[in-house]
């Protein structure tokens, strides 16, 4: 059996549409008056009003590679990050340490060692496997480029980024 | 050559390059409108649903500003942020690959939008836009018909909307267009009856005779007050079918120009775009010019008829001195983007009507309300002095 959706009984008011007309005319320019005298609060205008003081610390931005207190690039080309990396956007080219270096026990360094940031997921999976704590994932989100070259992080562009942070992993220090 | 100097100085020339001269300025100065009125519809309607709205392609004025050696100008680009908005949107538009399907009616394809848009521009022909400048009345064509003229050219409008949707050969664009002509049909009965009162009162079917009578016994809606002494009885008697004819016309007016609550032929939420889906680009662009060149002349209309056209109290017409013929023009401008204002405010407020109920409002009530204030504006004429 059908059923019948009940219709709300219309006042007269209702009816020849006019009065409800001035009620919903009020309604709008009572939210354009507000939002004239700024007592609306309306979304964040990016560029210029930015949120990045309040990031929380386990924010997932761009990969780095970090150095150690002696300007020495922690990575030691283990490739872990590689082989774990889901969208496959890190490529490493591994290099040997002369002897003669002073850090000639760390044995291997990446002689490139590449990001496609069209790859990247921020995912951070990079920064978990590392065993050597050498890639973290800033709170750098805004990474632009107008072509897929500049899209691609090469190593010293990754260091840059990077920066120094001491007193992490102290195995391969002189003394120990 | 002495007779193309006598040419040169006849009226016949004058009245040429007059006209000539006044059609290219009220188009140019409707186009700007019109682009102007785009961006307004964007702004207003974000700040009444507690949005920002387009407010980044702007003028640098920023730039002007350092440029004049002010380091501490102050930055307007908040509120003065988008005025370039309508520029982008022109560059986009025209710059766009003008697509036109394999299965479309190619000549009533392309003939639409241009149908579309004339329609609208021409009727603005006969409305005075102001009083006189240097002698020259300000209307482009002076005609003893003007409100048969406005109604009989803007409801050509519609056959743009019905070539458009017949000939897109598409689904969506077709219960556009026959969503218009059911529209059309249920409106303009009203539209023309509404203002009849009006002519019954004034007794002249010319706009500019009719706002000369608003000039010298005040504007029909604000009787009296406006030309400056107290209304006469029949004035007093007269303001409730002026009022009511008032109200429908505004009404059917919104249907006219398909906008919301009656912008059935282009329900984007029901119909994709409606009876412009299949367009794009330049051709598509002058359907939206259209539409609301449309509004324009509209609002126009309605302010020659009811609310005064040109005058405003205690500013003398264009007779007086030249400036103050620029002033009435500024006024007449001034009420049109007033009356553009409200639409909008309209359009942001209000649900759109299902067109059977748009019918219903059409054939049942406007059209009775209109006929009994034919015989009610009559017998008040006859009898009340």
């Amino acid at each position: 059996m059908a059923y019948q959706v009940p219709r709300p009984k219309l006042t007269f008011a209702e009816k020849i549409y006019l009065p409800t007309v001035l009620a919903g005319l009020k309604i709008t320019l009572g939210h354009l008056i507000r939002m004239l005298r700024g007592k609306t609060k309306v979304c964040m205008q990016y560029p210029e009003e930015k949120w990045d003081a309040n990031l929380p610390e386990h924010y997932r931005g761009a990969p780095t590679l970090v150095s150690d207190e002696h300007g020495r690039t922690r990575c030691v080309a283990c490739q872990l990050c590689e082989f774990i990396c889901p969208p496959r956007a890190i490529r490493i080219k591994p290099g040997e340490i002369p002897c003669e270096d002073k850090f000639a026990k760390v044995e291997k360094y990446p002689e490139a060692f590449q990001i496609d940031m069209i790859r990247c997921i921020y995912c951070g999976l990079c920064e978990e496997v590392c065993p050597e704590q050498a890639i973290f994932l800033k709170k750098e989100y805004a990474i632009t480029g107008t072509s897929r070259a500049q899209m691609m992080h090469d190593k010293t562009k990754l260091i840059e980024m990077g920066g120094i942070k001491p007193g992490l992993v102290n195995k391969w220090n002189e003394k120990k | 050559m002495n007779t193309l100097l006598e040419f040169i100085h006849s009226d016949l020339f004058f009245m040429i390059w007059t006209t000539l001269a006044k059609s290219a300025g009220l188009l140019g100065v409707v186009l700007v409108l019109v682009s102007y009125t785009v961006y307004a519809e964007r702004r207003v309607s974000s700040l009444m649903q507690d949005r920002v709205g387009p407010n980044r392609t702007g003028f640098p004025i920023s730039i002007v500003g350092s440029w004049l050696g002010q380091k501490k100008w102050k930055d307007w680009s908040p509120i003065l942020g988008g005025l370039g908005q309508p520029i982008a949107d022109a560059v986009k538009l025209l710059l766009k690959e003008d697509f036109t399907p394999a299965y479309v009616n190619k000549f009533y394809f392309w003939i639409a939008p241009a149908l579309g848009i004339s329609a609208a521009i021409l009727a603005l022909a006969v409305i005075p836009f102001g009083s006189s400048l240097g002698g020259v009345d300000m209307v482009i064509a002076n005609v003893d018909i003007g409100p048969l003229f406005v109604f009989a050219i803007s409801s050509l409008g519609v056959y743009g909307i019905v070539l458009a949707g017949w000939s897109s050969n598409s689904k969506y664009p077709f219960l556009g267009a026959i969503r218009s002509t059911s529209q059309l049909i249920s409106y303009e009965l009203a539209l023309g009856l509404s203002v009849i009162p009006l002519f019954l009162i004034v007794g002249k079917l010319n706009l500019v005779e009719i706002v000369d009578y608003q000039v010298k016994n005040g504007w029909m809606l604000l009787p009296g007050i406006t030309a400056g002494k107290l209304p006469t009885l029949q004035q007093v008697a007269c303001w409730i079918p002026v009022f009511i004819s008032f109200l429908v016309f505004t009404i059917s007016m919104f249907a006219e120009t398909n906008r919301l609550p009656f912008d059935l032929p282009e329900a984007e939420t029901e119909l994709v775009g409606g009876y412009h889906t299949e367009y794009s680009s330049m051709k598509f662009a002058l359907f939206f010019l259209g539409e609301y060149t449309a509004m324009i002349t509209g609002s126009a209309f309605i302010v020659t008829l009811f609310l005064g056209g040109w005058h405003c109290p205690f500013i003398p017409d264009g007779s007086a001195h030249w400036w103050w013929g620029l002033v009435n023009i500024g006024v007449f401008f001034a009420k049109v983007i007033a009356f553009l204002i409200f639409f909008i405010f309209i359009r942001w407020t209000l649900p759109r009507f299902r067109y059977d109920q748009l019918m219903k409002l059409g054939w049942i009530w406007f059209f009775e309300i209109a006929l009994v204030n034919i015989f009610l504006t009559a017998l008040i004429v006859a009898f009340v002095h």
